[in-house]
């Protein structure tokens, strides 16, 4: 790969990635680290939208993707040469029989993968996570997965990508992609237009708009989720404890932060980051923390956030090498790419540069199979914010 | 009405019943405030006026919404005594009562929930409200923002002492709560608030160890300079503070003078005995519920930063939401009950269905000399008295020198020489300023005061740091819930069921979990729609 002049300032890369989220630093760092020219370019501030504010869980059994992840997760600080908070393995609390039998039959989805898990009764359980409630029936203890902090990991990317000579574009918005033959050769933007061997789409949000600009049609939904956030509380053995219908953890510092519950269909109005509120759901967030860690029903909830997603039809990634142009990846990973962004990074290095991945089956991440999703689909779904009455 | 079908996961249909609906709610029973509601309620509109006096304890504690630097005294601790000082020590409020207003005292607004951008499931505007037992929802037609100003507050060496605290704080705990628990004052600032205090101070018949001034000369209007100085109280120009000394608490100060250039003067350390020191440095607006709603905000360094973009008469950038008094930046204690009218004037023509366009006015936030430059003389000042080592942020501990570094905080026990590459100078110079960044990466302001105590510090000390001006960093936003309240107390409602029962940890496209060996793309549209594996 060469590094192509750029029509203006001299200012392009081998490979420009659109999309400053944890997939495109990902992305860039894994290239940057096999010698590859990289800028990143991003509309705001790299990692800044739901690529930083998520979960911060990694534990994705059915995902193609999942013996990379858990290979990759504990080495990622050594790696990156900057915390990302990480901590290894997930407690799931269940306070019924039917929530520990659905557990355990997720759980093993792992076996199967050579990985190791067990049931925990309540003594255990309280023994690993003393907050939890004196009503959990049990839970399970997976060996695998684990947590980290998303705001940290993004700007551990980030730096790292920096230190291995990668560039990053900051506050640029992506106006057009230039093709010439089979090829995207320029990306023009509100900052410049800038050469490019390859591309590499990790957009988000806006990734379907940006396909859309050479001509690739990507379905997509968009969501609005939010999180509560505690004061810090003693520390549980386990960080990363959840159940009772949400997803979260306990930070090394203390806080409990959770998700999940009711979202909102919302729709995208071009490039820019829409207004992002939480609602009435927090104090439902609130009641279910409660009920699951009565321990600490005192402590304070001090913060929340709103962040976006978007969604595939299928609820499944997109990271496809596109044939036509010929030099650009897709990739959106449908609301869950936090926790398998070491892998996807690496993923998409490999089908940048070998134009196919190595250590994992992507063929149901292509594009092709949601080919005949048919137009209107959000709507029969309701997957639309409703039309307003006025 | 819906396009299609209703996702049964989605927030649709699922906002919480109000418990009550109010044509009009004023928020803050503040001199703007007060007299909003009366206006209202005498132009015939059926007025809520909510106030979170008297606080609870745990929150005085906290140091929210005021700086209180733990000077209250036990007398805080029973409600309804406190609740009778409140209603006597405020006569607006008595009026309130007569005008057939229906008051909430004690409770907290914790947020407003609106419609917008990405929330599609309101079905009217609400306001969550709670005391300290219990969480609920009021729904509202117009709503009057009047919820005051807060201290700045600038960091010295032993600042987390109690004893140290805001000058709201203190007339809080002096004029409504008969409850602060100081003697001897030392007060930072010369200029109307710290004279303010002074008087008040002396006529309460407490001791004034001076007048801390980082100016050559006092700032405020000579007559009130010449009043304080007849009553032998000594001003400290062109001085800053240390540190506070005292072992449990505040004992005394040690004061530094400095040289034209407002660097401290070697040698010239004094020490004052005093058991309350007090930042009487202007008001910063308390526009947490604004920045919540989405209103429009814009800095102004005579309003002491950011402020709603508000016209003549209180209106916001959103429809129906209006603020009033000291959260718009006013400054100017007189004009606030005016601007109070001005708003319920025009609530009630427009709740009359009048909606005629009023002159868009220029917005009443003050102006001129800018209070933002002085605060930053006041920030340099203390950098240079007090050093790079003092934490900016209490709640999580964070130094100057932290936030300079972009340091990961301490309990990960990171290596701080390894970062030196990527600094806070670096960050900057890379892209703008923003300290929202800045906070996650230190945690400085993401403490259980909400970042009251260091949000302005922090913003300036961002700015000297990196020369970007303080206008260009943008807030550092305002999260709900608006009052640190507990799991406890947000959980105690009734939930409704289509909430309970169609709850999902995460959507609900089955789809998405099954095992990457077991989905069937042919059989895509089938898949998506069983629903019998979501996390429920």
């Amino acid at each position: 790969m060469n590094v192509r002049p750029s029509s203006g300032n001299g200012q392009g890369a081998a490979v420009v990635v659109i999309g400053g989220g944890v997939t495109g630093l990902s992305a860039a760092w894994w290239l940057a680290r096999g010698g590859v020219d990289v800028l990143v370019i991003d509309k705001g501030i790299v990692g800044w939208e739901a690529s930083g504010r998520n979960g911060g869980g990694a534990a994705h059994s059915f995902s193609p993707l999942f013996a990379e992840e858990q290979r990759l997760w504990p080495l990622m600080d050594e790696m990156l040469g900057y915390p990302t908070e990480y901590r290894p393995k997930r407690i799931r609390v269940a306070l019924t029989e039917a929530q520990l039998d659905y557990y355990c039959r997720v759980a093993d989805l792992a076996t199967s993968q050579g990985f190791r898990w067990e049931k925990l009764d309540r003594k255990q359980l309280k023994e690993l996570a003393a907050l939890v409630t004196d009503e959990a029936v049990g839970g399970v203890l997976l060996h695998f997965g684990g947590q980290a902090n998303p705001q940290r990991t993004v700007q551990a990317f980030a730096w790292a990508l920096q230190d291995l000579g990668g560039r990053i574009q900051q506050h640029t918005t992506v106006t057009e992609m230039r093709r010439k033959g089979g090829k995207v050769t320029e990306i023009v933007t509100d900052r410049g237009t800038f050469g490019c061997d390859h591309v590499v789409i990790a957009a988000g949000p806006q990734t379907g708009l940006l396909a859309q600009m050479i001509g690739i049609d990507l379905p997509l939904a968009f969501a609005r989720l939010e999180q509560i956030v505690t004061e810090p509380v003693p520390l549980m053995k386990m960080g990363w404890v959840d159940g009772n219908g949400l997803y979260g953890r306990q930070t090394l510092r203390g806080n409990l932060a959770f998700g999940g519950g009711p979202h909102d269909w919302i729709e995208i109005d071009g490039m820019r980051a829409p207004f992002a509120s939480s609602t009435f759901v927090m104090r439902h967030l609130a009641k279910r923390v409660a009920q699951l860690f009565p321990y600490a029903a005192q402590a304070r909830v001090i913060r929340s956030w709103a962040g976006l997603v978007e969604v595939t039809p299928d609820g499944r990634p997109v990271i496809d090498r596109l044939s036509d142009p010929d030099n650009v990846v897709l990739a959106t990973m449908a609301s869950v790419g936090f926790g398998l962004c070491p892998a996807t990074g690496h993923a998409i290095q490999q089908l940048v540069v070998d134009g196919k991945c190595t250590f994992a089956d992507l063929s149901g991440f292509n594009l092709e199979r949601l080919r005949n999703v048919a137009p209107g689909w959000r709507e029969k779904r309701g997957w639309l914010p409703p039309v307003s009455a006025a | 009405m819906c396009r299609g079908p209703i996702d049964q996961a989605s927030a649709i249909g699922k906002a919480p019943v109000p418990e009550q609906h109010v044509p009009l709610i004023v928020i803050g029973a503040g001199t703007a405030g007060v007299a909003a509601a009366i206006t209202a309620a005498k132009g015939g509109v059926q007025t809520l006026l909510i106030d979170e006096n008297p606080l609870g304890p745990d929150v005085i504690g906290l140091d929210v919404p005021l700086h209180f630097g733990q000077r209250a005294n036990a007398a805080i601790q029973n409600k309804d005594r406190m609740v009778e000082r409140i209603v006597a020590n405020n006569p607006g409020l008595m009026e309130a009562f007569e005008a057939g207003i229906d008051v909430a005292l004690g409770t907290y607004v914790f947020g407003a929930f609106i419609n917008g951008e990405t929330v599609h499931s309101m079905p009217v505007p609400m306001l969550g409200l709670a005391d300290g037992t219990r969480s609920w929802m009021v729904s509202f037609d117009r709503l009057i923002v009047a919820t005051g100003a807060r201290d700045l507050a600038i960091a010295f060496e032993g600042w987390e002492k109690p004893g140290v605290m805001g000058a709201r704080g203190w007339h809080s705990l002096v004029r409504q709560y008969n409850a602060f628990s100081g003697r001897r004052l030392l007060i930072l600032g010369s200029g109307v608030t710290g004279l303010g205090v002074a008087q008040d101070a002396l006529r309460a018949g407490h001791e004034i160890a001076g007048i801390v001034e980082v100016e050559a000369a006092p700032v405020g209007p000579a007559d009130l300079v010449a009043q304080i100085q007849d009553r032998s109280v000594p001003i400290y120009a062109a001085h800053a503070v240390r540190q506070a000394t005292g072992r449990a608490e505040v004992e005394g100060a040690v004061l530094v003078a400095l040289d034209v250039n407002g660097a401290p003067i070697e040698g010239s350390d004094t020490t004052v005995a005093c058991d309350t020191i007090i930042y009487a440095l202007g008001a910063v607006p308390n526009i947490e519920l604004l920045n919540v709603l989405g209103c429009h905000l814009e800095f102004r360094g005579a309003a002491g930063g950011y402020v709603p973009v508000v016209d003549a008469e209180g209106a916001t950038s959103l429809a129906g939401i209006y603020a009033v008094g000291d959260c718009t930046g006013l400054q100017d204690p007189q004009s606030a009950a005016a601007q109070g009218e001005a708003s319920a004037g025009a609530v009630v023509r427009s709740l009359a269905g009048d909606a005629k366009p009023v002159p868009h006015a220029a917005s009443p936030a003050a102006s001129g000399m800018s209070l933002y430059e002085y605060w930053q003389r006041w920030s340099r000042a203390e950098i240079a008295a007090s050093g790079w080592d003092v934490h900016v942020c209490q709640c999580e501990e964070v130094t100057r020198a932290e936030i300079a570094d972009l340091r990961p905080p301490r309990y990960l026990g990171a290596r701080p020489a390894e970062m030196s590459g990527h600094n806070l100078r670096k960050l900057g110079a890379e892209s703008p300023v923003n300290q929202d960044q800045v906070k996650r990466l230190t945690r400085a302001g993401m403490g259980p005061c909400q970042g009251r105590r260091c949000r302005e510090q922090v913003h300036m000390l961002l700015s000297a740091v990196t020369g970007t001006p303080v206008e260009t960093i943008p807030l550092a936003t305002y999260r709900a819930p608006v009052r640190p309240l507990p799991l406890q107390v947000l959980a105690a409602f009734e939930e409704l069921a289509a909430v309970r029962d169609n709850w999902v940890a995460w959507f609900n496209i089955p789809s998405q979990w099954t095992p990457h060996w077991e989905i069937d793309y042919a059989a895509l549209e089938t898949v998506t729609r069983k629903t019998g594996i979501a996390d429920k």
